[in-house]
């Protein structure tokens, strides 16, 4: 029984190897196929493959933690403005996209922004932006994978994994804590090899597949750790009372004193990143047709309360039920405990092992696709002078995912010890967000120029750069945590200065041909009948 | 119909601000604090609203014109 949890674990990665080699048996061998699956996604996939990538590991561990030290209102700030806005983002820019990328035969979003506004410098400049912007975020899954699979296994292999014993200060030893456990270096290369697999050998139908089954498997591991937590406190009412009566946790059932208003406010904009995510624009070419969004818009908000509403209660029961962490201990650790504490059973430890991988893989699959896509189609299709054959095609595809693959987890052994690491999320999140204005005009703002699109692209560039280096990497005054500008998030400004540059430089430059108006404006060419 | 679709929207943006339960500690069914259940049932009036949205105001004419041949 001791390895019936890793078990579990193995178990969920080897039926996502046998999901590649059947997404394999059914793909049509055209590179069309390799890289937006004929664009055959039906509704129901739809869903479930755009919630699995916009769902990272974040979802479940981090919820859990950052409910634990901001209470209730971490669902608010993150859950539901994530339901509201990424529907209508979908609605408004996923549609859309969908239909010009159907019409133009587009790839990747730089194909779109080279031919709308007319400019391959935007479209080199978005490039290098977009590909930065992507491999922090990867990193981000492989090292919490290798680190969450570490603390999964502790003590399951003392021969292979052994480390030697710590010395006390008075001359005793006490045995290391992660002894006998996977290190993160290997974990992350199993996470990239899997992922590897059904992503070479299905493309990005081998990731559409293996997306639906992640996340329906860490919903269902998330409502069961919840449902099995809450009985073990006593049943819902009971586990939220010992909240409200405990000095330490009673505070997390408001959010007065845990955030502002303004603040809370700022988080709205975090959700407007899917609307620039690359790795989702390639998963909303591959929808059937416009109908295949409708399930998907509808269904955003309540997929995200299922995940979420579990994880942000154990998180404030937690708070109750361990008190404060010792030194040195993490909030991210808040649910692996929960779970082991209050339930000390292989089979869930494995399947909630094997929800909290879901979650990150669910995510990585698709960048690792996208960026791969993006060196074929951007750089070699567009530089090269001669023409490729579909076979061609999917193998530059094929190798430049497992260069990505292999810079990825070469990069996440350099830094895997590197705490800021896990503070590049949410920064990630608001340089995609600060890009939004820029899809957003390019879709619906016929006097939106060239000009204005890479004065706004510079704008987000060096405003991210100016606040990232404040808060990550300069000296901070003791005690202050994250950086925050007039009580708002740095998001904001990065998105006004986006807004302000692409309409003051847009409005000062000539506007876009007529043709290229007809070219991607629907009402345009339809008045004209 | 379209114009109605984005005063709902901006509506549940206001909604979502939740003014009034920000410090009220009140359990809800017996366990939810009452500032979580609020935002619980925005993300249920959420779906409820892009449903309604999809069948008044579905951009139809989107699937015709990306259907259209074109000089690719």
């Amino acid at each position: 029984m001791e390895y019936l949890s890793f078990y579990i674990v193995v178990g969920y990665l080897a039926l996502l190897i046998v999901l590649g080699l059947v997404s394999k048996f059914y793909s049509r061998g055209t590179s069309a196929d390799f890289f937006v699956v004929s664009r055959t996604v039906g509704p129901v996939l739809l869903l479930l493959s755009v919630f699995g990538t916009t769902m990272t590991g974040f979802a479940l561990v981090g919820s859990t933690g950052k409910a634990y030290t901001s209470g209730i209102g971490v669902y608010g700030l993150m859950a539901s403005w994530a339901g509201l806005m990424h529907s209508v983002v979908f609605f408004i820019v996923g549609i859309r996209l969908w239909a010009i990328g159907k019409k133009y035969g587009y790839l990747t979003q730089c194909e779109f922004f080279r031919e709308r506004f007319a400019s391959p410098a935007l479209a080199y400049l978005l490039f290098v932006i977009l590909v930065l912007l992507v491999i922090p975020y990867l990193l981000v899954g492989v090292i919490s994978a290798g680190k969450f699979l570490q603390g999964a296994t502790i003590g399951m292999f003392p021969d292979l994994f052994g480390l030697p014993p710590l010395v006390l200060p008075d001359g005793t030893e006490r045995q290391h804590p992660l002894h006998g456990s996977i290190p993160p270096e290997w974990g992350g290369l199993l996470i990239c090899l899997v992922v590897l697999f059904y992503v070479f050998v299905g493309g990005l139908r081998g990731a559409v597949w293996a997306n639906a089954f992640q996340t329906v498997v860490f919903m269902v591991c998330g409502v069961l750790a919840f449902y099995l937590i809450s009985q073990r406190l006593g049943g819902f009412a009971r586990a939220t009372e010992m909240v409200a009566i405990s000095p330490f946790a009673s505070n997390r059932l408001v959010r007065e004193g845990n955030m502002t208003q303004l603040y809370f406010l700022s988080y709205g904009l975090i959700p407007l990143s899917v609307g620039m995510f690359p790795h989702l624009f390639q998963h909303w070419l591959t929808a059937r047709s416009a109908k295949s969004f409708r399930l998907t818009v509808i269904g955003h908000p309540v997929f995200v309360m299922i995940v979420w509403l579990p994880c942000i209660l154990i998180g404030v029961w937690g708070a109750a039920y361990l008190g404060p962490l010792a030194t040195g201990q993490n909030p991210n650790m808040i649910l692996g405990r929960m779970v082991k504490e209050l339930v000390d059973s292989q089979i869930l430890s494995g399947l909630v092992t094997a929800g909290v991988l879901a979650a990150i893989m669910s995510s990585l699959d698709s960048q690792f696709v996208c960026l791969g896509t993006m060196f074929t189609s951007d750089i070699v299709l567009r530089l090269s002078r001669r023409t490729y054959s579909d076979e061609q095609k999917i193998m530059l595809g094929r190798i430049f995912i497992v260069a990505v693959v292999a810079v990825t987890y070469g990069l996440s052994l350099l830094l895997k010890d590197v705490a800021l690491v896990f503070d590049l999320g949410i920064w990630c999140f608001s340089g995609f967000a600060g890009l939004f204005p820029i899809v957003f005009a390019a879709l619906y703002w016929r006097r939106t120029t060239k000009a204005g699109a890479i004065a706004a692209t510079l704008a987000v560039a060096v405003s991210w750069s100016i606040l990232f280096y404040r808060d990550m990497l300069s000296d901070k005054p003791p005690g202050s945590d994250e950086l925050t500008l007039f009580g708002v998030l740095p998001v904001t400004a990065i998105f006004l200065l986006s807004v302000l540059a692409i309409v003051v430089v847009s409005l000062i430059t000539s506007p876009p041909s007529a043709n290229t108006l007809r070219k991607f404006f629907p009402d345009e060419r339809l008045s004209r009948r | 119909m379209r114009n109605l679709i984005w005063i709902g929207f901006w509506g549940l943006f206001v909604l979502h601000q939740d003014f009034w339960y920000w410090n009220d500690a009140t359990l809800c069914f017996g366990f939810l604090p009452i500032g979580l259940a609020w935002h619980v049932g925005f993300s249920l009036a959420c779906s409820l609203f892009w449903m309604a949205a999809m069948k008044f105001a579905w951009p139809e004419e989107i699937e015709a014109w990306a259907a259209e041949s074109t000089e690719r």
